[in-house]
């Protein structure tokens, strides 16, 4: 029992230290985290070909419901902002995952923890943003229900973990491949197409919507998104919940397995 | 020989430079020849990608007011162009700006005898953007030849294209110069493909607000709308003085904000 307190004290400490530390370092860098904010206007500019389409000709979504969906895109999207194999890749290539070996931590929760400082430093931006856009358009402006608002921040949290688990399993790649971040481009671009990012999904053809569902990408960004808006039916939500768990544990193992490897072939420098 | 023609022999003078920073550029990049498959496969998913979104407005029988499914492949083509401009030129630049001003390296660059914006512009190149630019280029010819306006009026596209590609690189490099403030902003190439993205579409797919923003504020529409309707034959000449009036400002401004940024430089503790 006294172990277990232990334990648990430790990794707390650990944590919030990690956190911390993450957390001062992000926002020494602020307008560089205002600039990835505004890059994220994807998600605007979509908002506004659609509307415009589906006030045009029935699309399968309607216009009022366009802009909740966008808008909720753009939140997801900030929530879930994953870049850890940029991160890897420059530890392995200049062999600064050296020093990261000696210490007894596994490397992978200073990353996490990075990512998730970086979320709060990023808050900040995100409000101001959200606030611009609703006086720039107030007939936009809709208050979630709390449960809503619960069940989005759930999903956002398992969308980000999926996609940092499935990055850093590309970012393994780094141990045999020099440059693991071109493999990462093409696993954004399946992103996404695949995750309604570019469009809704009941914009696409039922049958391609139907093997999509069984990828992991609906559920980072289009799973949350519905959530937000209050409209997702139980059984898709059981659906989400079994597919996620599914390619999350995949990508757990595979991870795992390459980070041994991967670690026997690591040779510093010049790896 | 430099005495008598001072200024073709300075002309020649920087394009042997900046072909020496190309090859130099090509040389290092040539160490990952694997990644050309991958920046191939990728540019093609990209592509296929963006038809495939494009596809889904005509699907729905929405499509964009006075843009046939053929004609708004030029738009597309375009987008594509400029994507290979941004790899292949912008980005590889913006990294070293950044890295010369948190490093303080800017100096070395400020004491050659050649003009600074042009080697913090034009120093790196990356063959990586070259797929895009291929498919982009190929893109605008289907388009053309699709929808009927193969003609040698179609050639007169080539102004406002040029134009696009300076207004490009000067949105590109007024945001890079606030680097010299802002130090770390590597990402200031994102900002700029987030809103490039709003060339996808042609101008008349937005709502009014859109347009007039994507038209006089972020001067998206003519990087992609307006040399696709001068290619397609509907444009007229206002459009097209007008685009290059518009990239000879935004050239003059990137130049002004360059020398005010220079002013502002510290050295490494800036």
């Amino acid at each position: 029992m006294r172990a277990l307190h232990l334990a648990l004290r430790l990794l707390w400490m650990r944590s919030r230290g990690l956190f911390m530390a993450s957390y001062a370092y992000m926002t020494e860098y602020r307008a560089e985290l205002l600039l990835w904010a505004l890059s994220m206007s994807l998600s605007f500019i979509l908002m506004g070909v659609w509307f415009e389409a589906s006030s045009r000709a029935d699309v399968g979504i309607t216009p009022e419901n366009v802009v909740r969906y966008f808008f909720s895109v753009f939140l997801v999207r900030q929530l879930t902002v994953v870049w850890v194999v940029w991160d890897v890749e420059e530890q392995v290539r200049l062999g600064k995952l050296s020093s990261q070996l000696l210490l007894p931590i596994d490397p992978v929760w200073r990353h996490l923890m990075g990512h998730i400082a970086e979320r709060f430093a990023r808050l900040p931006f995100v409000v101001v943003l959200v606030a611009l856009f609703f006086a720039l358009y107030p007939a936009a402006f809709f208050v979630p229900s709390p449960s809503s608002v619960g069940l989005f921040v759930l999903l956002s949290l398992g969308a980000f973990l999926l996609r940092f688990i499935i990055q850093y399993t590309v970012a393994m790649g780094c141990f045999w491949l020099e440059r693991a971040s071109a493999i990462e481009t093409l696993h954004v671009l399946l992103y996404m197409f695949a995750s309604g990012a570019i469009a809704p999904l009941e914009a696409f053809p039922v049958e391609v919507r139907e093997v999509l569902m069984l990828t992991p990408f609906p559920y980072m960004i289009w799973l949350p998104a519905r959530a937000l808006m209050g409209d997702v039916d139980v059984d898709v939500l059981w659906r989400g919940a079994l597919v996620m768990s599914a390619w999350g544990g995949f990508f757990l193992v595979v991870n795992r397995v390459l980070w041994r490897r991967g670690l026997r072939r690591y040779s510093a420098m010049g790896a | 020989m430099t005495t008598t023609h001072p200024i073709p022999s300075r002309a020649r003078q920087i394009a042997r430079t900046i072909g020496l920073f190309w090859s130099t550029s090509l040389a290092a990049e040539a160490e990952y020849r694997g990644n050309f498959v991958v920046a191939a496969l990728s540019s093609a998913g990209n592509l296929f990608g963006a038809a495939f979104s494009m596809w889904l407005f005509y699907r729905a029988g929405a499509g964009f007011p006075g843009w046939s499914g053929a004609e708004v492949l030029v738009v597309l083509g375009l987008f594509s162009l400029w994507t290979g401009v941004i790899t292949t030129v912008l980005t590889p630049n913006l990294s070293r700006i950044v890295t010369h001003v948190t490093e303080g390296t800017l100096e070395f660059v400020l004491l050659r005898p050649l003009d600074s914006q042009l080697q913090v512009s034009l120093r790196a190149m990356s063959p990586w953007g070259l797929p895009d630019l291929v498919f982009g280029a190929g893109l605008i010819t289907v388009g053309v030849v699709a929808s009927g306006h193969a003609s040698p009026a179609a050639l007169l596209g080539i102004v406002p294209m040029l134009s696009a590609l300076v207004l490009l690189y000067a949105l590109w490099f007024m945001l890079a110069t606030t680097a010299i403030w802002f130090t770390k902003i590597y990402n200031a190439t994102e900002v700029l493909r987030g809103l490039m993205d709003a060339g996808r579409f042609p101008i008349q797919a937005y709502p009014l607000a859109f347009r007039f923003v994507f038209t006089w504020v972020v001067p998206v529409a003519f990087l992609t709308t307006v040399p696709a309707e001068v290619m397609l034959g509907r444009s007229n000449w206002t459009w097209l003085i007008g685009s290059a009036g518009v990239a000879v400002v935004a050239l003059l401004l990137s130049r002004l904000i360059w020398l005010r940024a220079l002013r502002s430089y510290t050295g490494a503790s800036g």
